[in-house]
């Protein structure tokens, strides 16, 4: 494998002009992350004309597009952890176990994880992209309308572990979910469905409007709540230093979930918020023995996070590499190229070595940067949580209000956003969790999508659905996922109980 | 009070002397508005009108670009007929995309007559490709066993049944004798995602747009089998034969261009088609228009309005053809 690409992107990378313009993208990405509702896409989509006025060469716009992109991806978990309102598509996994630590008083220490662990699945992400973009493109080539199907029949698999208290209300959050993904333009026949003739919903529910309503709104609802009722909500920032033991804990997690994200971020038709899920279930079914997921395990916190930044890394291997992007922040990235007449694709790396060099390097010298950011912040961050109610309760619902208005101009997803808000507070009264909601949603639209279009391409036949190989292994999967853990769960409960026996087989009978 | 009414109604004499100063001389401050996410074809089109009206020092200051997002551009075209009809500073991406929903009543309860059509200042032209190891080497091969079997051809599209993709799939399915309705048709996400469903084997056939395509057609990846235009397409397509050169008669014009709200005046108006009239000629504008993958297509003012109007009837007769 010859990496002189990547030297010479280095060259390129560390020149003094363009390590500036990597801190300023990593220092603005982690802003925009971590304001709800304003992800990468619309960062990137503010700055590119800036950058392209501003006359800065190829590679360096790539360098500060690619500074914002991984910067917010550590941005979104800030807001996730400290206030329960994820800041991006892939930090709605980060508040399950993050916001539990932060009420626990290690709101300093989450961060300092989610952190690490950020920095972690970026800089694996990106060595797998510098190693193995060209292979894995056959990957995504693979991909068809079948194999994305039971890839999301697989991540369906592994939602089982969400059921933790009640399965049927797992199962209802999920079912509304779904339900609310089929709002809008139904994308196989072009027909209108549940959109009572408002041309707003015809591009159906916003994600960020769902998940702004579902998290911050009635997140603000609830403190709002506990502060009437004269209820103190722990305010303790704690350390801001991550304990050893835990790094050591998180470790193989952190790196088996910084696979899922990369492999996941390579597939064009998924993104951050898939990977987050499928790597914080995954986690969840492997390490759960005590139910500490959900109740603020640190494990439960890295993997999401870890998986999250290697989805951004995994996400340019289609880019560089075919031509294609695999998420939309990266097709405006590809649209920036192409302004400077770049035509992405196969011959890229032979024609332009310092533009996918510069870029690679960019990513690793962004992480870097990302880290030394970040990590020194946590107690300026973690402040937040010291703020007064009469001041945090306003300042969500002014960035939820702002944040969902300025990307898409319109009252009515504001609108629909604090309907959800509202609908959401009551659902948690009744003890519904959120994050089925969101998978539903999320997972359901791709899966629908997917599977008329197999069967488009079948005629009907059901066949084309487990005729593939990587769709065999995918099912092979999925059924490994459902039914293994009941049986781990079996034989350890037999061996507990063998071990219950001998022990009070041992027992002095008086 | 009074002195308070009074001088609200100074303030509006006022500004309506300034509005009517402004329409003259060159708006203070323009926008346009992209109905659709950042990146997009309407995104291309309002930046191709805003670098370019810059470069050529038309305007002074940078051209704002609003995404409103939602149905393919019908937000937006609600939201200026209903809230931003007299705006003069404002334009609005457009496509031939908008056209066809227009013709299909997908774009509310307003027809093409709602809005002032204003101009179109750039094309791409439909293409129908397959993969670079297929045994169909031209339009006519696709159409001939496209009308033996055309169950053997499932064909991919960046949009949904009834879209332009679709049409262009429809057109062909038509010359061959089948019926549109009865396409294997696949509904991908844009044309990123057909090329690689094409590659893969998932897709035998895809439509798209040359600009799109061309790329990866040079690249040895993908044939294009046919353009969809009147003409043969300059630079690395000249080669590329025209469908109507192949014995079927179909073409698709992918224009691009803009439209302001029903109650802007004559007068903005005629300032803002003069000021396209003279950019277009440019050699600034042709570069921004080379740089987005577009091919020249200039029609301006009355013309345009015409235009739009006549592919409107067009597509529904077509529509309606397609047993929509």
């Amino acid at each position: 494998m010859n990496l002189d690409y990547l030297w010479h992107g280095f060259a390129v990378a560390l020149t003094p002009m363009n390590l500036l313009i990597g801190f300023v993208g990593a220092f603005l990405g982690t802003l925009i992350g971590a304001l709800p509702a304003i992800g990468p896409i619309n960062g990137i989509a503010l700055l590119l004309p800036i950058a392209y006025t501003m006359g800065l060469p190829p590679e360096s716009t790539m360098i500060l597009l690619a500074g914002i992109y991984c910067g917010a991806e550590y941005g979104g978990r800030i807001s996730s952890i400290l206030l329960n309102v994820p800041g991006d598509a892939g930090a709605v996994m980060t508040a399950l176990d993050g916001h539990p630590l932060a009420k626990q008083g290690r709101a300093g220490e989450a961060l300092a994880i989610s952190g690490l662990a950020s920095f972690f699945g970026g800089t694996v992400g990106t060595i797998g992209l510098a190693l193995f973009a060209p292979a894995l493109a056959a990957l995504a080539i693979g991909f068809g309308p079948a194999e994305y199907f039971v890839l999301m029949v697989f991540a369906f698999a592994t939602l089982g572990s969400m059921v933790g208290s009640d399965p049927v209300k797992t199962l209802i959050g999920c079912t509304l979910g779904l339900m609310l993904a089929t709002v809008g333009l139904d994308p196989t026949s072009g027909a209108y469905r549940y959109t009572f003739d408002e041309p707003e919903l015809g591009d159906g529910i916003e994600f960020v409007v769902l998940v702004i309503g579902l998290f911050s709104i009635s997140e603000a609802i609830n403190i709002l709540e506990h502060q009437s009722r004269g209820g103190e909500i722990l305010k303790v920032v704690g350390r801001s230093l991550a304990r050893l033991d835990d790094i050591r804990r998180c470790a193989w997690t952190a790196a088996r979930s910084s696979i899922i994200g990369f492999v996941v971020g390579v597939l064009p038709g998924t993104g951050a918020s898939v990977a987050s899920a499928i790597s914080y279930m995954t986690e969840k079914r492997l390490n759960d023995r005590d139910g500490t997921f959900g109740k603020g395990d640190v494990r439960g916190l890295a993997a999401p996070e870890a998986a999250n930044n290697a989805t951004a890394a995994g996400a340019f291997v289609p880019m560089l590499t075919l031509g294609v992007p695999g998420s939309g922040t990266t097709a405006v990235m590809l649209g920036a190229l192409m302004l400077y007449n770049i035509q992405p694709g196969p011959q890229l790396l032979t024609e332009r070595p310092e533009i996918v060099g510069g870029l690679v390097a960019s990513m690793f010298i962004g992480n870097l940067i990302l880290l030394a950011l970040n990590l020194p912040m946590v107690k300026i961050f973690a402040r937040v949580l010291t703020l007064p109610n009469w001041i945090l309760v306003p300042s969500i619902l002014v960035l939820s209000v702002v944040g969902v208005y300025s990307t898409h101009s319109s009252i009515l997803s504001v609108l629909i956003m604090l309907g959800i808000g509202v609908v959401g507070w009551m659902l948690r009264k009744l003890d519904f969790e959120m994050a089925p909601i969101i998978l539903g949603f999320v997972l359901g639209k791709v899966m629908e999508v997917n599977l008329r279009n197999a069967l488009a391409i079948s005629g009907g036949e059901l066949s084309i659905l487990w005729s593939s190989t990587i769709s065999q292994v995918l099912w092979v999967m999925a059924l490994t996922v459902a039914v293994a853990p009941w049986f781990l769960a079996r034989r350890m409960k037999r061996l507990r109980s063998v071990e219950a026996k001998a022990e009070s087989a041992g027992l002095p009978e008086d | 009070m009074p002195t308070f009414f009074r001088n609200t109604r100074m303030l509006a004499c006022a500004m309506v002397l300034l509005g009517a100063t402004a329409a003259a001389a060159a708006p203070e401050k323009t926008e346009c508005i992209a109905g659709a996410k950042p990146g997009g074809g309407f995104d291309l089109t309002c930046r191709l009108a805003a670098n370019s009206l810059l470069a050529t020092k038309a305007i002074d200051k940078p051209m704002a670009v609003t995404y409103m997002e939602g149905g393919v551009g019908a937000v937006a075209y609600n939201h200026v007929i209903s809230k931003r009809a007299d705006d003069a500073t404002l334009i609005t991406a457009a496509s031939s995309g908008s056209a066809l929903l227009i013709a299909q009543g997908k774009f509310g309860k307003y027809d093409a007559s709602a809005v002032r059509w204003l101009a179109g200042l750039g094309a791409d032209y439909g293409v129908l490709v397959v993969a670079a190891n297929s045994p169909i080497k031209s339009l006519k091969d696709l159409v001939d066993a496209y009308a033996k079997t055309p169950n053997e051809f499932p064909i991919g599209g960046g949009g949904a049944v009834g879209s332009q993709d679709w049409m262009k799939a429809a057109l062909m399915a038509k010359a061959a004798g089948q019926a549109p309705k009865s396409m294997r048709y696949v509904a991908l996400e844009g044309g990123g995602a057909v090329i690689t469903a094409l590659e893969g084997g998932h897709i035998k056939v895809a439509s798209g747009d040359a600009a799109e395509m061309v790329a990866h057609h040079t690249a040895g990846k993908i044939r294009i089998l046919a353009v969809m235009s009147k003409e043969r397409l300059p630079g690395a397509l000249k080669d590329v034969p025209t469908a109507k050169e192949q014995g079927i008669d179909v073409d698709w014009t992918v224009w691009r261009g803009f439209y302001v709200g029903p109650n802007v005046s004559d007068a903005d108006y005629a300032w803002w088609t003069g000021t396209f009239e003279k950019l277009a000629a440019t050699p600034e504008f042709a570069k921004e228009r080379e740089s987005r993958g577009l091919f020249p297509f200039t029609v301006i003012g009355k013309a345009f309005d015409e235009r739009v109007k006549a592919d409107v009837a067009r597509f529904k007769a077509l529509a309606a053809e397609a047993g929509l």
